[in-house]
């Protein structure tokens, strides 16, 4: 359960992001998670609704973008996405793979803001 | 009212990578191997640890440890018995170690008059393998006792490992441990990972992993 840390890291980062955009609310927070980077993405919104609270997060959505595990097979010289996590093994040819190319991201990668008009 | 994207592009735990990075230069600069010991809760990590420290010690390597726990300073009164400068690190709930709980237990001690430095995670085999402490080594445990599909439950961490230690073979009989599996599934999710079978009680397999130490020991 350290989706929780994973979420006080997010709302320190965009915390700080959100002091250069005065009078502006967070809607959106998009994230990429490799599926190899043990993060459970209904822990994680559920830990979101608790972390963001009080924090200029509150109240706004996380998009989760899962990430294929993506290794590179000498074998046929290319990248291939394995076809579960339980074997490291190239779905095509067989052989043993240990180059990993993606899916160990815990990315925070934009966020979307929506500026707020000020009342005079 | 407009709205606008602003790209972060960042890691989520930035902070805990970049202090990682820096633990990993300082560990670099003073000439100490720097292990982390990951496995679940049960798997024997303070008494295989105990074993490698007390070998070491006597042998004439300088080795010290930190040991994660969330409570109690049990494990680290069991490994000081070794004679190594040993420091407990209690997180309080967390369920992981992290690097800067690393780097404060760090305190007054000189790396560089160090051979060897083992970080005991706390027992867990989720959230450990998302925090970089900044070591060279990460160990990855399981017992006899665990099942052998365990690796395969619980990928992430296997796969993170740089080597794999399997603990208490001494009851493997007796609690009929499919050993042929167990390899298999490791190699499966680690290929060509370099496995230890051992036993801290009875000895076995502790030779073949102290020379494994000797060897990853950067000449002074």
């Amino acid at each position: 359960m350290h989706e929780l840390s994973i979420v006080a890291s997010i709302v320190d980062s965009v915390t700080e992001t959100m002091a250069a955009y005065p009078g502006s609310r967070v809607k959106e927070v998009r994230l990429r998670i490799g599926a190899l980077a043990s993060v459970i993405e209904d822990s994680l919104q559920f830990c979101y609704g608790l972390g963001t609270q009080g924090t200029p997060l509150e109240g706004s959505t996380l998009i989760v973008k899962i990430l294929p595990v993506r290794m590179h097979c000498d074998g046929c010289t290319s990248d291939v996405e394995i076809a579960s996590l339980q074997s490291f093994r190239c779905p095509h040819c067989n052989e043993p793979l240990t180059d990993m190319r993606q899916g160990r991201e815990l990315e925070l990668d934009s966020i979307e803001i929506e500026e707020v008009e000020a009342t005079v | 009212m407009t709205t606008r994207i602003v790209e972060l592009r960042q890691g989520i735990l930035k902070k805990n990578d970049e202090l990682a990075r820096g633990l990993r230069s300082q560990f670099e600069t003073a000439g100490v191997l720097v292990l982390n010991l990951v496995s679940s809760p049960g798997t024997g990590k303070t008494e295989f640890l105990q074993g490698t420290l007390r070998e070491l010690i006597s042998s004439g390597s300088r080795a010290a440890a930190l040991v994660g726990d969330l409570e109690t300073d049990n494990d680290a009164r069991r490994l000081a018995a070794s004679g190594a400068p040993v420091r407990q690190i209690n997180t309080h709930g967390i369920c992981h170690l992290e690097a800067e709980m690393v780097s404060k237990h760090l305190d007054g001690w000189n790396l560089a008059d160090l051979d060897y430095l083992f970080i005991e995670n706390v027992g867990n085999l989720v959230c450990p393998s998302s925090y970089d402490l900044g070591e060279k080594i990460r160990v990855a445990l399981l017992s006899v006792t665990e099942g052998e599909d365990k690796p395969l439950k619980y990928p992430t961490i296997y796969n993170s490992a740089d080597v794999a230690v399997i603990t208490k073979v001494d009851i493997a009989e007796a609690v009929g441990f499919d050993r042929a599996t167990a390899l298999k599934n490791i190699s499966e999710i680690r290929p060509g990972i370099r496995i230890f079978e051992t036993s801290a009680k009875s000895g076995v397999g502790m030779a073949e992993w102290l020379a494994y130490l000797a060897e990853l020991r950067p000449l002074r």
